[in-house]
């Protein structure tokens, strides 16, 4: 539990993807079974305790501490899993291993499991007590995916991520196989008839030099819808909806899956699609992280797939079979399946590259985000190989947004200016942030910001500055939606620095009238 | 009957104040005659016409501010001895905090007042142990008086430092930590854990560290990080106030791992907030049980809060049927990024 404590804390502090995993992989590489699976299972959220919630945690502590004293020290640290394992009045030094807390919780009667809390919290010190809290009470929290575990597991042997991926969803806690397979010294799992996630193919994005040196005789055209990528994978017995990201989304879709009835994988863009039209990105957000769903929010925000590929028809493996040929596949399946809510992604005729140019451009008013360019004869291949997937993203809205907060970055940054929140002005003629930004300069560039900023603060909250409303910058994003969260009522999609306008005055920066009027 | 210490041993504005000895414990500001508990500048402001303090407190304080403004009289009183000021016996006692920091003992009539300055009650390879005094009032800080706050051992804390180091051997480790200390403190502690790579100091470091070093305590190998080449502290070492390792002096530091050593690196998200890597919980203050244990040492009937969160204190005290009150003295803890 020790090493698991220092994992997490190490985790939750480490600002770049690069330090987590060598964090990650020196703990899987360092720690035995069963306590390394059993970390990676309480990363992935793979584990439950239905007797350990936090009021228990809460009640166990009010027998121990004055209540007084509670209040005093809750107000001053704000959270109450870490309360709980500060304030918790012992100094134990024998923590029990994780493996003894995953068996002792899983075999316990519910009567019994606060004493075991107890227990446990009395022989743990404060590091430990609250990598127990935070995984009893499943707000783990710790700042790293599990996809960067994945990677870490990737990294400590030789296989590739992959591989892991497409195993993962047939592998139970503590995953003793996994590692043993990881460090070389055993078979690979193998996932059976398990609903198991494959890894999606994706593209590279076409660069201007690339339109005039590729044959593009060779390529089927589709529209680039905006929506989230998905894969649904139905066996006989069972079904799922996997995010790209080879995240379980099934139970916020229950619309999607009552529509599955066959056995095939197929690969596709989830959207709200109402009416037969399909509706904005924003509509689509607000059914997305959830756990559960609404009988409201399946009336009026009803999801649905566009398919475009198919990897598995009924037990077979088709990805080695060219596009086309899948294409025909998937044609001839789905005239038979005819499944609800879904529709095939319609091929785009054209003859030449120019013909599409102009599709392209157009592309926002079909509410997509630009088009797909894909190798008629291409098997289907786990990641971004060379040339046979293009993207090509319509081109980038742009508006002039002054500067109005900065925050130091982290690693290489950490002495930078780096992160700024831009504002645009209201009818009152206030600026109001649109957006936050993060890249997009040159070092040369953020040398200069970074000066600028420093010698232009007008107040600090915490580690925020605030400056002078006077620096203007274009921003290049990809769509403005409505949004609730800012006080703007406005949120960009993908923003980034265009350039510094340091000729331009603030005041003739972009109004927030003119960035609504871009709302799809 | 003793007359109560609240008859001769009062706050004032100027800070806390002994009648019958005339002279003032930390002065906020300038007074004819102060007795100074440590070199830390919150207790040891510049500008008194008499110094009393210990050798060490009164060298740091001339390194730190000047011969002139350390005091216009300056008097050493070394740890255990007894000097007569006015009609009180004043005794400087060891309090742990950092080298030279010392408890205020005063015997007047029969009557005795402890005042702590700052203490810890942690192991510190480059100062005295805190040596608990039985008295009728005991006067303590409360910098981390709330019961959240109790500090590891502070070898477990090195041992992280060291873990990361050898976890990412190319970038280097910059622990922000206070110039009078905290810094020679860790530098000690590292050498006891039997790192004896140079160690890279920022300047405001530097001269405490050979001060500290002319006082007898071992530091090993230290060199200026101003004067250093970036690619000679990839992978190590290097000690600076926490102010600079976010600002441009922090460039010169290749990939660095921000750490900070101090107690208040026990609430995740203050850490979090100032950008901190790794966060080192080590601290010159006693934590809470410290606080409640030298309380019971000294076996005080009643205690006076100087500064921190007096409140919990002050509640801990009630609930061992002590009697506690809060000074309220304002200036200390200020700018002091423990």
């Amino acid at each position: 539990m020790r090493a698991f404590a220092e994992l997490l804390e190490r985790l939750l502090f480490a600002p770049g993807r690069n330090t987590k995993i060598s964090l990650l992989r020196a703990y899987f590489a360092t720690q035995p079974d069963p306590a390394r699976g059993y970390a990676l299972a309480a990363i992935a959220g793979a584990l439950d305790f239905p007797g350990a919630k936090s009021a228990t945690l809460r009640e166990l502590t009010g027998k121990r501490v004055d209540s007084e004293l509670f209040d005093l020290s809750y107000d001053f640290v704000g959270d109450l899993a870490e309360t709980i394992a500060l304030i918790w009045p012992a100094h134990g030094d024998d923590p029990p291993a994780l493996p003894e807390v995953i068996d002792a919780l899983r075999n316990a009667k519910r009567p019994e499991i606060p004493a075991l809390i107890e227990g446990w919290l009395d022989r743990s010190g404060p590091s430990t007590r609250l990598a127990l809290v935070k995984l009893l009470t499943g707000g783990l929290r710790v700042g790293a995916s599990l996809r960067l575990a994945k990677l870490a597991l990737a990294e400590m042997g030789l296989v590739e991520v992959n591989e892991i991926e497409e195993i993962w969803h047939g592998l139970e806690p503590p995953y003793a196989g996994l590692f043993a397979w990881a460090e070389g010294k055993g078979e690979r799992p193998t996932p059976g008839a398990a609903p198991v996630f494959r890894p999606v193919m994706l593209a590279h994005p076409i660069e201007p030099p690339d339109i005039d040196r590729i044959d593009w005789s060779a390529f089927r055209a589709e529209q680039k819808f905006d929506g989230i990528r998905v894969q649904i994978v139905a066996t006989r017995e069972e079904k799922r909806l996997y995010s790209r990201a080879a995240e379980d989304i099934s139970a916020a879709f229950p619309d999607i899956l009552e529509a599955v009835n066959f056995h095939a994988v197929l690969d596709g863009e989830l959207l709200v699609i109402r009416d037969g039209g399909i509706a904005p990105f924003s509509d689509l957000q607000q059914r997305l992280n959830r756990k559960t769903t609404t009988p409201a929010m399946l009336r009026d925000l009803p999801a649905g797939i566009v398919l475009y590929d198919m990897l598995f028809d009924e037990a077979e493996d088709i990805r080695p079979l060219p596009f086309d040929e899948r294409r025909t596949r998937l044609e001839a399946w789905f005239a038979r399946e005819k499944p609800a809510n879904m529709r095939l992604s319609p091929l785009i005729d054209f003859k030449t590259i120019h013909d599409l140019a102009e599709l392209r451009e157009a592309a926002r008013e079909a509410a997509s985000e630009g088009l797909m360019l894909k190798r008629g004869d291409a098997p289907y291949i786990a990641g971004r190989p060379k040339g046979l997937w293009w993207k090509w993203k319509r081109a980038p809205l742009s508006l002039d947004a002054v500067l109005m907060y900065a925050q130091r970055g982290h690693g290489k940054r950490s002495s930078f200016y780096s992160d700024y929140t831009f504002g645009v002005w209201n009818e009152e003629g206030e600026l109001v942030p649109v957006a936050k930004a993060y890249s997009g300069y040159t070092d040369e560039e953020l040398n200069f910001i970074d000066r600028w900023i420093r010698n232009h603060t007008i107040n600090r909250f915490g580690p925020v500055r605030e400056v002078e409303k006077e620096l203007v910058f274009e921003l290049g994003f990809d769509a403005a939606q409505l949004s609730t969260r800012h006080k703007s009522g406005v949120a960009l999609r993908f923003p980034r620095i265009l350039r510094l306008r340091t000729d331009k005055p603030a005041a003739e920066a972009d109004r927030l009238e003119s960035v609504k009027r871009l709302i799809i | 009957m003793p007359p109560h210490p609240e008859t001769w041993l009062k706050p004032t504005p100027s800070g806390l104040y002994c009648v019958p000895g005339d002279f003032y414990i930390d002065p906020m500001r300038p007074v004819p005659r102060a007795i100074i508990t440590h070199g830390h500048s919150d207790h040891a402001r510049p500008g008194h016409t008499q110094v009393l303090a210990t050798p060490e407190t009164l060298a740091i304080m001339r390194v730190r501010m000047g011969e002139e403004r350390a005091g216009a009289s300056q008097q050493a009183l070394p740890y255990g001895e007894t000097l007569k000021v006015g009609d009180v016996s004043v005794t400087l006692v060891p309090a742990g905090h950092v080298l030279g920091s010392a408890q205020v003992v005063m015997d007047y009539h029969g009557s005795r007042a402890v005042v702590s300055g700052d203490y810890k009650r942690q192991p510190d390879p480059t100062c005295l142990p805190f040596e608990p005094m039985r008295c009728d009032v005991f006067v303590t800080e409360a910098t981390f008086g709330l019961p959240v706050f109790r500090h590891p051992p502070p070898e477990g804390e090195i041992g992280k430092l060291l873990r990361s180091h050898a976890l990412f051997p190319e970038r280097t480790h910059v622990v922000g930590s206070y110039s009078l200390g905290k810094s020679q403190r860790l530098i000690a502690m590292l050498r006891q854990a039997g790192y004896e790579a140079p160690i890279y100091l920022h300047g405001a470091h530097a001269n405490l560290c050979a001060l500290y070093e002319t006082l007898g305590v071992r530091l090993g190998d230290l060199r200026p990080a101003t004067s250093a080449q970036k690619a000679q502290m990839k992978g190590a070492m290097v000690l600076a106030p926490p102010s600079a390792v976010g600002e441009r002096w922090g460039r010169r530091l290749e990939d660095p791992v921000v750490a900070q050593a101090s107690g208040w690196m026990r609430i995740r998200q203050r850490a979090k907030a100032s950008g901190i890597e790794l966060p080192l919980i080590i601290s010159d203050h006693a934590d809470w049980d410290d606080l409640l244990a030298t309380i019971k040492q000294t076996q005080a009937p009643e205690i006076w809060v100087t500064h921190g969160s007096e409140e919990a204190l002050i509640r801990a005290c009630a609930l061992m049927q002590i009697r506690a009150r809060a000074l309220s003295l304002v200036g200390y803890g200020e700018d002091i990024e423990e």
